[in-house]
């Protein structure tokens, strides 16, 4: 492994063992990652406040969303790549970096959901009603909420971000590889994993040793992430109520 | 119009002033953030005719008919599961969030019927503060549980704040133990100052009524004579409806005295007129230690 390998874009012949980097792997994958943390996010906190507040707790719906997100979480991601792909064939869509970013987004909101739920649902009932006794209506009990579990939501994303970022299958149709680093939501993106994939079924040992290198660059930037988690949960759970 | 324009503006905390403008013709304004330091003097008290609630099937509360006088303790004694908990809770329509719950009947507050669905509710919680068994603080700092409630109902301004966190901490005793830890988080502080603090975070939001539910059961023996002292002190300004296990506390403290058997409200009166000459058996065995 050495600076030039994580630093530059594969050049000329950079697949039969000449010069070149697996950059356009890095900055993609963070791409993906990164946009499709923020949509999940956006879109599973709303959830999980319609989930805990909004519904009873012994609510029919809760418990069939509950369940529906229980079976998405267990869906093999090759199968939400495959799903998006016959949707995209249906459109006439090529592979680009908004398709891998709706399908990674669609792969981790369940894992989002239920990580997330899982400390939602054990926030005490009092608080509820203490923010209701005070006048306070649902929506503005929300923010009471967001910092009681706001540890919840740091592990959730962590546990989320490994999964969008170690995944190749439902980007291998969806978001397809290349090698440059794309300018617009409409052209394809390379990722980390699959530069693994594709390098590592190389023959020559220059490609395969640079697969090696992928490989150590996603464990490191996964490490990183929940260790730099680790510090703020640990900050965000000081105002927790036990 | 106004409560509309308050309703729809105010989950966003925004500053509402050019809505209100709007869509009112007549500027005196009843929002909160007006009305701050200038309580109503009008007569607080609440009234509850034939009033019933149902859980489900089960038959809570049958038909109370009661009159808490305004600027005086009353405690609601009774044996555990007799409804009083209920009661309180009805005051505030925090049952409401209760599954399978029936209200009949009618509460009276200020002359308003509560529970006619016409009422608002989060005006009426504002009304009514409540300090729940256990203390529970929210998860935030010891400033920011005090001004939760204000800045729900618009009061904004750092000054502003400023002065309402002290004189409501003031107001509940706790100023000199955490003036120089005000940011620190709420749950850091000893259940009898978080108890404390809960009381003094329902005072913030200006209520007529203090809603007690067993408030000091929690307490060690010290903080709860505190507690107790503050009620003393603060029934000059709110009417105290507190619910009670101990009938020492109620000796101690009331005024006047509610005490309910099974949903029923049994006997209702000054507190030495109960206490001393009980009119119904039931009381005197009660009173007696015959039951708890």
């Amino acid at each position: 492994m050495s600076w030039e390998m994580i630093s530059q874009l594969p050049s000329g012949g950079f697949y039969i063992g000449k010069e070149g980097g697996f950059l356009n792997a890095i900055v993609g994958s963070l791409y993906i990652v990164i946009a499709s943390t923020v949509l999940g996010l956006l879109i599973s906190i709303p959830v999980l406040f319609y989930l805990n507040i909004y519904l009873s707790q012994k609510s029919k719906l809760a418990y069939f969303a509950r369940l529906a997100y229980d079976v998405l979480f267990g869906i093999p991601s090759i199968v939400y790549g495959a799903f998006a792909f016959a949707i995209m064939i249906f459109f006439g869509l090529r592979t680009s970096l908004l398709s891998g970013i709706i399908v990674i987004t669609l792969l981790i909101i369940p894992v989002l959901i239920r990580s997330m739920d899982e400390v939602a649902r054990d926030f005490p009932r009092e608080i509820l009603e203490a923010s209701f006794s005070l006048g306070a209506t649902r929506l503005e009990t929300v923010k009471v909420l967001l910092r009681q579990i706001a540890p919840g939501i740091v592990t959730a994303t962590l546990l989320a971000v490994g999964r969008a970022i170690g995944d190749a299958a439902a980007v291998l149709f969806t978001a397809g590889y290349t090698d440059t680093i794309p300018t617009s939501l409409s052209q394809p993106v390379a990722t980390l994993p699959l530069a693994v994939f594709f390098q590592l079924s190389s023959p020559s040992t220059e490609v395969q040793d640079r697969a090696y290198a992928a490989a150590l660059v996603l464990t490191i930037i996964v490490l990183v992430l929940s260790v730099s988690g680790r510090f703020i949960t640990r900050r965000f759970s000081k105002n927790k109520v036990k | 119009m106004n409560s509309i324009a308050q309703r729809l503006t105010r989950p966003f905390n925004w500053n509402t002033d050019w809505i209100r403008d709007l869509f009112l013709e007549d500027k005196s304004s009843t929002f909160a953030a007006d009305r701050k330091f200038e309580r109503s003097l009008e007569a607080s008290n609440i009234v509850t005719d034939n009033l019933n609630v149902f859980i489900k099937e089960h038959h809570i509360l049958k038909s109370v008919n009661l009159q808490i006088p305004e600027n005086k303790i009353t405690c609601i004694i009774g044996p555990s599961g007799c409804g009083k908990t209920t009661l309180l809770r009805t005051f505030n329509r925090l049952v409401d969030s209760i599954e399978g719950v029936k209200i009949d009947g009618k509460i009276l507050i200020d002359g308003e019927d509560i529970i006619s669905s016409k009422s608002e509710i989060t005006n009426l919680r504002r009304k009514i503060g409540l300090v729940s068994q256990r203390p529970c603080p929210l998860p935030m700092s010891i400033y920011d549980n005090i001004t939760y409630g204000c800045r729900i109902h618009g009061i904004h301004g750092k000054k502003k704040l400023n002065q309402v966190v002290e004189h409501y901490l003031k107001a509940a005793g706790l100023w000199e133990e955490v003036k120089d830890r005000l940011h620190t988080p709420a749950v850091r502080l000893s259940i009898g100052q978080q108890q404390r603090l809960c009381l003094a975070r329902s005072l913030a939001v200006e209520p007529q009524f203090i809603l007690a539910d067993e408030a000091t059961s929690a307490l060690d023996p010290i903080s709860s004579k505190t507690v107790e002292e503050l009620f003393v002190k603060l029934k000059k300004e709110y009417s105290i409806v507190m619910v009670t296990h101990t009938l020492r506390q109620a000796l101690r403290i009331a005024d006047y005295v509610v005490f309910m058997y099974l949903g029923e409200v049994i006997e209702a009166g000054e507190a030495k007129e109960v206490f001393n000459n009980p009119q119904q058996d039931l009381t005197r065995k009660y009173l007696s230690g015959a039951f708890s």
